[in-house]
């Protein structure tokens, strides 16, 4: 594909004899926002580091533009990064700070101070030029750092968990200048994180990484609509993961309930797990729907209430509504058939849903 | 009642550790020979003490050989450290313990042994005193500047080659500046070090090199002179000094942040 940017090719890599990244493939297309998203120790700023070329893969190629950058050090490479930890110079202000790579390349002075100037009003951070790093809030020195791998002017940019040493509404906004800034600045973005709801929020691309290997790769629709198996439908949002039989082409039943729906493909009787998201279980207080039960619980969330749901088949269901239903409501339930997502049982390990919570 | 207590405590303690320096630099300013009388103010002892070539000449040895040992331990101190930064925790323990080895060794022991070394493969002399000094100036260099390093954060380097330094420019402008602190407080410990040290130097000089110690040492044996006193004394201030700009680098430092 000519847009094509970057090319990962069977990449391979072991720290301490344990593997990290395994056999790992990825193209990335110019002007995309692909965010690497899974849990620590999925691989992902490894692979992040490898695009770097802060680590040396054991096998495989990186290619850029093409061309084999492998072995190239990461200071030939025309790609720059924002650590996670901003990483910013303690002994330089934040104008040297982002001079230095204008003047590693011997730029002319008056071609830096324009820059610099540039980048802090990029930033929205117009009158800090001469202030020292320490000095800065935590979300001020984000936008410092990323000021500073922007002046370089590369075709990609690396973000290693920017956001994640910033609170809820500072990072809110960060997020929406991150998304601002790739559209005015039409570079590639890849961003690693472990938050799914930021995934969600910025990326045109996600790419679901558990134990070194993609789990998905697809739009953030894709991956919370359709999630491939049990790792990324409950690394992805909440959802009701339930043991199920696939009877039929459309037909599942749950502990002998038949419910509809809309996957084929599976072989007749073929064990599956059924996916249903919160928000699509349907609750009536006239009891109609596919099975009946009784409200356990109901938490205010602000948009929703969160429902726990004893149902006459034996599960209880999560349940996020906008209405009230009183503790020990009889209720119907039902999901309607588009809602209802079936995957294979998983086959193997890493595409099993972490138990951790 | 038991604040008094407290603060006579503590000036036991101080007169304890510093009556005797006292009285030192008292006699140092005392026209009479006598150790217990009071023969008046005077700065003659002094003034022979600057006028007196054997004096000068181990002065100028001294000054030599703690700014000569102090910059080599400290460059191969800082080559060490660096090393030991990048080594895997094990390695680290090991090479820590070796290098803590020479810090608890008696140094009469380090003398001896390196005496007996020297005398096999070199004449003593002013070569063999220098090469003694390195050696026992290294760990304390390797002390100081290693806590400095393990703050450095490694994404700082990786920055600025990220940002297109090679790797030599990336350690001289960004890891250099912070550890900088260190590195000159590892270089005033070891000057002071070398300065104060009597029995390595006594045991690796050989004849005609003198250092202030060993000749001071030498001219006690003949009887106490009152220039001595006076020597004693501008050694304790400078060695002070030395002291003060070792404390005083790192709190600047932060201060600074």
């Amino acid at each position: 594909m000519e847009n094509s940017i970057l090319k990962l090719e069977s990449i391979s890599k072991s720290f301490d004899g344990k593997e990290i990244l395994k056999d790992f493939n990825l193209e990335i297309y110019r002007n995309e926002f692909v965010t690497l998203l899974g849990p620590s120790g999925c691989g992902k700023s490894t692979t992040l580091r490898i695009i770097g070329g802060f680590e040396y893969p054991d096998n495989g190629h990186v290619y850029y533009n093409g061309t084999d950058i492998t072995d190239l050090s990461p200071n030939k490479r025309n790609i720059n990064t924002v650590f996670q930890k901003y990483s910013l110079f303690p002994h330089m202000s934040v104008a040297e700070n982002i001079a230095f790579g204008l003047r590693m390349k011997k730029k002319p002075q008056s071609y830096i101070d324009d820059k610099i100037r540039y980048a802090l009003d990029l930033v929205n951070m117009k009158n800090y030029a001469n202030r020292m790093p320490q000095s800065l809030s935590g979300g001020q020195q984000q936008r410092i750092a990323i000021a500073r791998a922007i002046v370089n002017e590369p075709e990609i940019l690396l973000l290693d968990e920017p956001l994640g040493a910033l609170d809820l509404k500072l990072r809110k906004d960060m997020q929406r200048e991150l998304i601002r800034l790739k559209d005015e600045l039409g570079i590639t973005f890849i961003y690693v994180s472990h938050d799914q709801e930021e995934a969600l929020t910025m990326s045109d691309r996600i790419i679901v990484m558990n134990h070194g290997i993609i789990q998905q790769i697809g739009t953030p629709e894709d991956i919370y609509n359709e999630p491939q198996n049990a790792f990324v439908a409950d690394f992805i949002g909440e959802s009701n993961m339930i043991d199920g039989v696939m009877v039929e082409d459309r037909l599942v039943t749950i502990n002998g309930t038949a419910f509809k729906c809309e996957d084929t493909g599976f072989g007749p009787n073929e064990p599956v797990d059924v996916v249903i998201r919160p928000e699509d279980v349907e609750l009536s207080e006239n009891g109609d729907g596919v099975t009946k039960g009784v409200v356990k619980s109901i938490i205010f969330k602000g948009v929703h209430y969160e429902i726990d749901v004893e149902s006459d088949i034996g599960i209880n269901f999560l349940v996020h509504t906008t209405k009230h239903f009183a503790k020990g409501t009889q209720v119907g339930i039902n999901v309607i058939p588009y809602n209802i997502q079936i995957m294979h049982k998983p086959a193997s390990i890493d595409e099993e849903k972490i138990d951790a919570d | 009642m038991i604040k008094h207590l407290r603060r006579l405590y503590i000036g036991l303690i101080l007169i304890f550790l510093y009556a005797p320096i006292a009285v030192l630099i008292v006699l140092s300013f005392n026209a009479s020979k006598s150790r217990v009388v009071w023969g008046g103010f005077t700065l003659d002892w002094y003034k022979s003490l600057f006028t007196n070539e054997i004096i000068i000449s181990a002065f100028g040895t001294t000054v030599l050989l703690a700014l000569l040992s102090a910059f080599i331990a400290t460059v191969i101190g800082l080559l060490g450290a660096l090393g030991i930064n990048h080594m895997r925790r094990r390695q680290t323990q090991i090479m820590m313990f070796f290098t803590n080895i020479p810090l608890v060794n008696a140094d009469i022991v380090t003398g001896i042994a390196l005496m007996l070394w020297f005398i096999r493969f070199l004449p003593l002399g002013f070569i063999s005193v220098l090469l003694a000094h390195i050696t026992f100036n290294i760990p304390y260099v390797i002390l100081c500047i290693l806590p400095k390093l393990k703050q450095v954060d490694t994404s700082q380097y990786e920055a600025a080659r990220d940002l297109g330094a090679n790797a030599k420019t990336a350690f001289f402008k960004i890891v250099f500046p912070s550890i900088l602190p260190g590195i000159l407080s590892g270089f005033f410990m070891a000057v002071t070090l070398s300065m104060d040290d009597f029995v390595i130097t006594y045991f690796t000089k050989g004849a005609g090199v003198n250092t202030l110690s060993t000749m001071i040492y030498g001219e006690i044996r003949k009887g106490i002179k009152p220039e001595m006193y006076a020597l004693s004394t501008v050694m304790f201030f400078v060695i002070l000094l030395l002291l003060l700009a070792v404390n005083f680098l790192p709190s600047r430092k932060k201060t600074a942040k």
